[in-house]
């Protein structure tokens, strides 16, 4: 019987058909529908920025402090693939040590996060300050909001690597995992991109 | 009950409706009763809206309260009762269809249920604290001075359309990765091709109305400035959001009608359908193009009058899949041996009353024809015809087609044809007059109005009347039937696909062992095929 224990009930085993997973379909169809979320915020912060601009405020943001965030993302993003590779070994160790490493990480990311947000309001520039601040805030709170959840998430699996829970052939909670945060990452390089580059 | 009474295919106990249960049979009876609940609300509002409206005169209720009505009526025919009831004749049928026992995340599929009736219930109470009064799109900047209930409205629709969402994963996970051994995705049944299409379409544009009211929530509640013009926000920009998401949405409340409608007619013409794979490719067309003409809502806002055209060219374009699938269902009856039972009725009235929607949305996608009728009544009479004449009517085709196999009974067929007529004249009645009293210049969402369009409008409340009228013998027949209607067996209607294979209602695994598939869904008139269902 094909029962898995998530629930899945395919006992004819006919989830083989187009050779895809369900767990990780899934994960990327619900990615696609948060590439539309963001892409609605994304789309109210680039059309403020054009038709009612405030340069003052845009100059206080601070590239090189996010910049330095960026890094700590991208970086988290690498040791969950550290991680994801070392159950693929089989090595539970590891995957907890690249787990925990990927905490720390997001962990240090949303400090750098809510610290640029405390100077920025401490200079003026607020959610309800301007159309520039309401929608910089609501964007980078809503990617910050997404980062958070995934460290929780980071957290629940790690606990489950510590119960044994994974193995070199049961993998799929990390690697669908791993997608949700790459996803971020991928997110955070547009939203840095755009608003602190362009 | 018992396991072994339940195994058994026996009518299972109504207590499992009420809790968290993760069989997609009980989650698709659980959305098809609370949104027909639903239903009847949002007719309810339609009823006091057309008592208004008999004559002249603000009588029944003043400007602010008709705002009200209007916003709630629509609001809870398109989020709590057409798109959520699509999802649930998907749950209960989509994973029968293909030969599985169960959706792909079952968990998920009960979240999806359960997000419902909070939702609904929280829609309802904003009735008591100010309900939501900007229309169903929630334009600025009325939506924002609005009373608290508009809030309330928004944290409702975000919801479900979360709910929506999470449907959508679960539909088309299941579909590309549970098909039964040898169907392949040009052996799907049409239903499953619709909800395929629906679903890709729910993934792209409902979360930007999750932005959107995200925006609007934000601004009511913490006071950030996206559409507060003085500061630089933009109503505009609040259209393009909303509309990205609401045009797609009409598309996700025709495409799983339409592909019922697919299901209904070879039954009871005894023939192939006519043009499958043109049917499912023209479905995904649809719900492609669909993506891409929102702003044909927006012709009269002041947009850049260039920019109207190729959506204007766009939005027509849609009519050719859409004629398509409506000559291939002409085909498929023609020379059929047609058995004129209810859902056949209703799928016929289906081509009829859709076939003058789809028409007066050409009409409208012409940028001339529509700065004169945007926001009159034309619009109003085309969308009803459209939703009402088509979705409603597959509903209906959809509920007594599947009523033998949910419940195991078989309904009464004079009343079904009874509901069927009342329905029909019921609903041609109310809406044929109101394109006069557009093309006459009636304005939209106006509790008072001029004097000639009296006729038209008391024409429509009679209608509306007999319309109102006209659930009564279906939910007489539903609860009457459903409780001691005769037994259906397997397959009452003979019918080729995978959920007539197995009991009604099907054992709580669906199907004893995996199907094989020896023919097609629509392989009518085939005399090998004949001789295999003769004993169903």
């Amino acid at each position: 019987m094909g029962t898995h224990a998530t629930g899945y009930k395919d006992p004819f085993n006919s989830g083989k058909a187009l050779g895809l997973n369900h767990t990780k379909l899934g994960m990327w169809l619900f990615l696609a529908s948060e590439v539309m979320f963001f892409g609605g915020l994304l789309s109210a912060f680039l059309h403020y920025r054009v038709s009612a601009p405030a340069p003052v405020e845009d100059a206080l943001l601070d590239i090189t402090l996010v910049g330095i965030n960026t890094f700590i993302l991208l970086t988290s993003s690498f040791t969950v693939v550290l991680g994801f590779g070392s159950i693929q070994a089989g090595n539970v160790k590891r995957l907890g040590f690249f787990l925990g490493a990927t905490i720390v990480l997001g962990v240090l990311f949303l400090s750098g996060q809510v610290y640029e947000f405390y100077s920025l309001t401490q200079e003026g520039l607020t959610l309800t300050s301007s159309v520039f601040g309401s929608s910089f805030y609501t964007l980078t709170g809503f990617h910050g909001l997404h980062v958070f959840v995934g460290i929780l998430w980071a957290s629940y699996v790690l606990l489950g690597a510590l119960r044994g829970k994974y193995s070199s052939e049961s993998t799929i909670g990390v690697e669908v995992f791993g997608l949700y945060w790459h996803f971020v990452d991928i997110v955070w390089i547009v939203l840095f991109t755009l608003i602190y580059l362009i | 009950m018992s396991v072994q009474a339940e195994a058994m295919g026996q009518k299972p106990t109504w207590r499992k409706y009420l809790s968290w249960n993760t069989d997609h049979k009980v989650i698709g009876v659980q959305y098809i009763v609370t949104t027909f609940l639903f239903f009847v609300i949002g007719g309810a509002l339609a009823m006091v809206i057309r008592a208004e409206l008999a004559q002249p005169g603000s009588d029944i209720v003043n400007g602010v309260e008709y705002n009200r009505l209007l916003t709630n009526h629509g609001s809870v025919m398109i989020f709590l009762w057409i798109i959520p009831i699509m999802a649930g004749f998907a749950n209960y049928v989509l994973p029968l269809m293909i030969g599985a026992q169960d959706m792909a995340f079952p968990n998920l599929n009960a979240l999806s249920f359960w997000l419902i009736p909070p939702a609904g219930i929280i829609m309802m109470t904003s009735f008591f604290v100010g309900a939501a009064e900007s229309g169903w799109t929630t334009y600025v900047p009325l939506s924002l001075t609005a009373p608290f209930g508009q809030t309330l409205w928004a944290v409702s629709v975000l919801l479900l359309g979360m709910s929506s969402i999470i449907g959508a994963v679960n539909f088309v996970t299941t579909t590309l990765t549970m098909r039964t051994k040898g169907m392949g995705f040009w052996d799907m049944p049409l239903f499953v091709w619709s909800m395929l299409a629906t679903s890709l379409m729910i993934l792209i544009a409902t979360p930007m109305l999750t932005a959107g009211l995200v925006l609007i929530a934000m601004d009511r509640v913490v006071g950030t400035l996206f559409f507060v013009v003085q500061a630089g926000g933009d109503p505009i920009f609040w259209q393009n959001i909303f509309w990205f998401y609401s045009h797609p949405a009409v598309y996700i409340m025709i495409l799983p009608a339409m592909g019922i409608i697919s299901e209904v007619i070879p039954v009871f013409s005894r023939k192939p359908i006519f043009g499958y794979k043109a049917i499912a490719i023209s479905s995904m067309a649809i719900s492609i193009l669909g993506l891409l003409v929102w702003a044909h809502h927006m012709f009269t806002s002041g947009m850049n009058p260039a920019l109207r055209v190729p959506y204007m060219i766009t939005s027509m374009i849609i009519a050719v899949p859409t004629g398509i699938k409506i000559f291939s269902w002409l085909a498929t009856m023609w020379d059929g041996k047609l058995e004129l039972k209810t859902p056949m009725l209703f799928a016929i009235g289906f081509l009829a009353m859709f076939l003058i929607g789809g028409l007066t949305g050409i009409f409208l996608a012409a940028i001339p024809i529509d700065l004169h009728v945007h926001d009159t009544y034309f619009v109003v009479a085309h969308l009803h015809y459209v939703l009402f004449g088509g979705s409603v009517s597959a509903v209906y085709a959809g509920l007594y087609y599947w009523f033998p196999k949910i419940t195991g009974r078989k309904y009464n067929e004079p009343l079904g044809k009874a509901h069927f007529w009342m329905n029909f004249i019921g609903a041609n009645l109310t809406y044929l007059p109101l394109f006069l009293a557009g093309l006459l210049g009636m304005p939209r969402r106006v509790a008072d109005y001029s004097p000639e369009f009296a006729t038209a409008n008391m024409l429509a409340t009679i209608g509306a009347i007999i319309l109102g009228a006209s659930t009564l013998p279906f939910l007489y027949n539903a609860i009457v039937s459903w409780a001691r209607g005769p037994k259906a067996g397997d397959n009452p209607w003979r019918a080729l696909t995978l959920e007539w294979t197995t009991t009604s209602p099907p054992p709580e695994n669906n199907f004893d062992s995996p199907p094989v598939l020896t023919h097609g869904p629509y392989d009518y008139g085939d005399p090998i095929v004949q001789l295999e269902n003769q004993t169903s």
